[in-house]
């Protein structure tokens, strides 16, 4: 009985499963999305093989997981390397279709516009426009509200004489008129002659005209002047006989530009030097000053004459468990330069107000400062656990040769703790050389260097850096900070596999 | 380390150990004995002693959520939705955490269980992947969902779902810490359950996982902690004040215009302290995962 339940139960997750992809590929295939639909079918076909031949049984458990890592994990990473390789950018933001649809729907007004009044007609309403030379065009009753054309029809001028029948009603109120903007938007007015007019403030239309129309050649011509736009494939934007670049850009491959950018142009390999000097040496400072401390840690709580050891343990491991979400804003009020607590202590104690958050290596370091208290409980922890592991009888020799608590630190405790922390060591470095949330919460980044083209901070680590330049300061470079991030990931990757190596000389040894 | 030592030498290293630990434990405890001092303190700017004159709750109202009414009758709302964003993490924590363990377990079956070809690279390349950190791929991330969004707006940006499906990318992790507790479960009950007949997913089933409740559990923990406390991703995907999560909203409170340390402090508190209790039950199984991770195969 249990065994057929469970089994029509995972049967069931299956069908249901292949119906969702299934359907991820139809709303793909709705969505013109023709490459990504195809793809999402191959997956879909793949899995239903996996998942009905016996060959790859193993796979059946497998696939989940590691079709999570592809997405979740890979598909990302290449998709960064991948922006990293265009201009995708606040400037060049939409795809060629869409940056060429809003060109062919931008209007330009003629100069000509014309008053108008409303009037109530039934349930509807009825326009009367009246333009700059007092000539009168009416409509017919309309039902205002969605998308709606008007044609109009010429009427005889308000003179005195046919101010008569007008003079029976009233034009609806000012407003009735303010309430009705929203369709009133929604509204194009056509002259006898064919000319479009649209509001253009509370009570007036203008003429417009469609600014660009689409040539057979997949050029554009410029109504205005006539002048013929081409698309510029290489830098993404359309352009005009001289040279003219015409906004909306769009979004296009422009090869290794960006990186070409970062490298030999001043104003981006300036900042980024700068930061990336800076995310190394935080990062090798952190990893060593949280080392340090913890291993010191480690080895006083690890003596067993010690009493309250375990008081001191959770006390001592309580900075690791409080989210830092909330600790480092904790700390950023904490060393406000007129608020802040700890100005106020050392006000009261030295006379001092040091400026941290203006002075370039005073921020920087209490940045250090506020990571090494929020990473020395992890490596405390780790540290215990490899100490316990050493055998007791290396300290009983040492101190029969008359060794000191100094001697057992250094000669003993950690050598042997050093060997095994190795790859743990290098994976905080890695981690805190891309501390993004310290420093975001921190000091943003701040203070900024006053003589770079591009903003930078003196604190901003290369991993704060991409965040600005894609989702803080203006201009939104996406593609840059993508480029940034392709170069951090080969980085890690260098760490990882160094790590990786590391790893499998510890497993092959005992 | 055993100290072989006796006499006055040894009661001397003692005490200084112990004025060594005072000191640092004091230095860790002062923000946080500093934060529960602000939020009991009235007004948003006022310095004062470690333990305040004047006690006051208003923070605390403010941070549930209730208006607050001062001795003049002047009410203040709440400036933030505080109790919303807390709902928020934990709607998406709990679905991530799910999601997360749900993708992980037969994966991490498979590594402890199964022999294959290419086990070895596929577990190193679950190891030097879990070293990515995902913000590297931040704006990949919200280029994606920008993206999806347009074909299906419940899973595009500022949706509840795509931040919880962001978070999925650390099932590499969570697969290598469940196929460790996996590995240090005796094999012979499976074995003796497949000479009964039964298949791998009916061993796996009902023998393996009751077993490892307690990694199931942890892992849960973490994966659910870990979606609470993440700020990066969170802060980029999500729009609007209402949709935020804790992490993101919480950081509201202190711009430099709009500095609301007291309301901060008790919100800080309010949210803080149920993670910090939940992270110090679990940790000491993350801490042992990561280390043993490497060295047991």
């Amino acid at each position: 009985m249990k065994r057929s339940l469970l089994h029509v139960a995972m049967a069931a997750l299956g069908a249901l499963a292949l119906a969702a992809g299934l359907a991820v590929v139809i709303l793909l295939y709705a969505a013109r999305q023709h490459a990504l639909a195809a793809a999402v079918l191959a997956l879909v076909a793949g899995t239903v093989v996996v998942y009905t031949s016996s060959r790859t049984y193993v796979w059946r458990y497998l696939v989940p997981g590691i079709v999570a890592v592809l997405f979740f994990i890979l598909v990302p990473m290449l998709y960064t390397g991948l922006i990293g390789f265009t201009n995708y950018s606040s400037r060049n933001l939409l795809t060629f279709e869409r940056a060429t649809a809003v060109l062919l729907a931008r209007t330009r007004g003629t100069g000509d516009g014309m008053d108008f009044a409303l009037y109530r007609a039934g349930a509807g309403h009825r326009f009367e426009f009246t333009d700059d030379d007092d000539r009168r065009f009416v409509s017919g009753p309309v039902a205002l509200g969605g998308e709606l054309r008007v044609p109009l029809r010429a009427a005889p001028a308000a003179s005195a004489g046919a101010s008569e029948e007008a003079k029976q009603e009233e034009p609806i109120s000012l407003r009735d008129v303010i309430a009705l903007q929203p369709a009133l938007r929604l509204v194009v007015a056509t002259l006898p002659d064919g000319t479009e007019l649209r509001l253009s403030s509370i009570t007036r239309f203008i003429a417009a005209r469609p600014a660009y129309t689409r040539n057979p050649d997949g050029t554009l011509t410029d109504r205005a002047d006539g002048a013929i736009l081409r698309a510029d494939h290489a830098t993404g934007f359309w352009r005009r006989p001289d040279g003219a670049a015409v906004a909306p850009g769009f979004r296009t491959y422009v090869a290794g530009q960006n990186y070409r950018r970062i490298f030999t142009e001043r104003r981006f390999f300036e900042p980024f030097a700068r930061v990336f000097t800076w995310s190394v040496a935080f990062a090798t400072f952190n990893t060593i000053f949280t080392f340090g401390i913890g291993i010191v840690f480690a080895a006083l709580l690890s003596w067993e004459a010690l009493r309250f050891r375990n008081a001191y343990r959770m006390m001592l491991f309580l900075p690791y468990a409080v989210p830092a979400f909330l600790s480092i804003p904790i700390f950023r009020g904490l060393f406000n330069e007129n608020l802040g607590e700890i100005n106020l202590i050392l006000e009261g104690l030295f006379g001092i107000r040091p400026s941290w958050f203006s002075e370039p290596m005073l921020a920087r370091s209490m940045v250090l400062l506020v990571n090494t208290w929020l990473g020395y409980p992890y490596m405390m922890i780790l540290c215990m656990g490899l100490i316990r592991a050493i055998p007791g009888e290396l300290y009983e020799a040492s101190a029969v040769e008359g060794a000191g608590p100094l001697d057992n630190f250094f000669r003993i405790t950690l050598p042997l703790v050093l060997r095994p922390i190795m790859p743990l060591l290098i994976a905080s470095f890695a981690t805190n050389f891309n501390n993004l949330t310290l420093i975001e919460l921190l000091t943003g980044g701040l203070p900024d260097f006053l003589d770079t083209e591009v903003p930078a901070g003196s604190t901003d680590l290369l991993a704060s850096y991409t965040y600005r330049i894609a989702f803080r300061d203006s201009g939104q470079n996406y593609a840059l900070a993508c480029a940034i991030s392709s170069i951090i990931f080969v980085i890690v990757a260098a760490l990882a596999v160094i790590n990786l190596r590391l790893f499998k000389v510890d497993r092959e040894k005992p | 380390m055993a100290m072989v030592e006796t006499g006055s030498t040894l009661r001397w290293k003692l005490l200084a150990a112990h004025a060594v630990l005072i000191v640092a434990a004091l230095v860790v405890a002062f923000p946080f004995l500093m934060i529960v001092s602000i939020s009991l303190r009235p007004g948003n700017f006022t310095t004062g002693q470690l333990i305040p004159e004047h006690l006051t709750l208003e923070h605390w109202k403010l941070a549930l959520g209730i208006s607050y009414v001062d001795a003049d009758g002047q009410v203040t709302v709440p400036p933030f939705p505080v109790l919303t964003w807390i709902g928020n993490s934990l709607k998406v924590a709990t679905i991530s955490a799910t999601v997360c363990l749900a993708l992980s377990v037969t994966a991490a079956y498979a590594f402890a269980r199964m022999k294959f070809r290419g086990r070895g690279p596929l577990l190193s390349a679950l190891l030097l992947f879990q070293m990515f950190p995902s913000v590297l791929a931040l704006v990949a991330i919200y280029a994606l969902f920008d993206r999806i969004g347009d074909l299906v707006p419940w899973l595009g940006l500022n949706s509840h779902s795509s931040l919880a499906l962001s978070y999925t990318g650390g099932v590499a992790l969570w697969i290598w810490l469940i196929k460790g507790y996996f590995d240090s479960v005796p094999i012979e009950l499976e074995e003796a359950a497949a000479v009964d007949g039964a298949t791998r997913l009916q061993a796996m089933v009902h023998i393996l996982l009751p077993m490892a409740v307690p990694i199931l559990v942890v892992v849960f923990a973490l994966a659910f902690l870990s979606a609470m406390i993440e700020y990066p991703i969170a802060s980029v995907l999500m729009h609007d004040q209402d949709r935020l999560t804790l992490a993101v909203g919480s950081q509201h409170f202190l711009f430099p215009q709009h500095y609301l340390w007291g309301d901060f402090a008790a919100a800080a508190i309010l949210a803080g302290l149920p993670l910090t209790l939940l992270f110090l039950l679990t940790q000491k199984w993350l801490v042992s995962g990561l280390t043993s991770g490497g060295v047991k195969d």
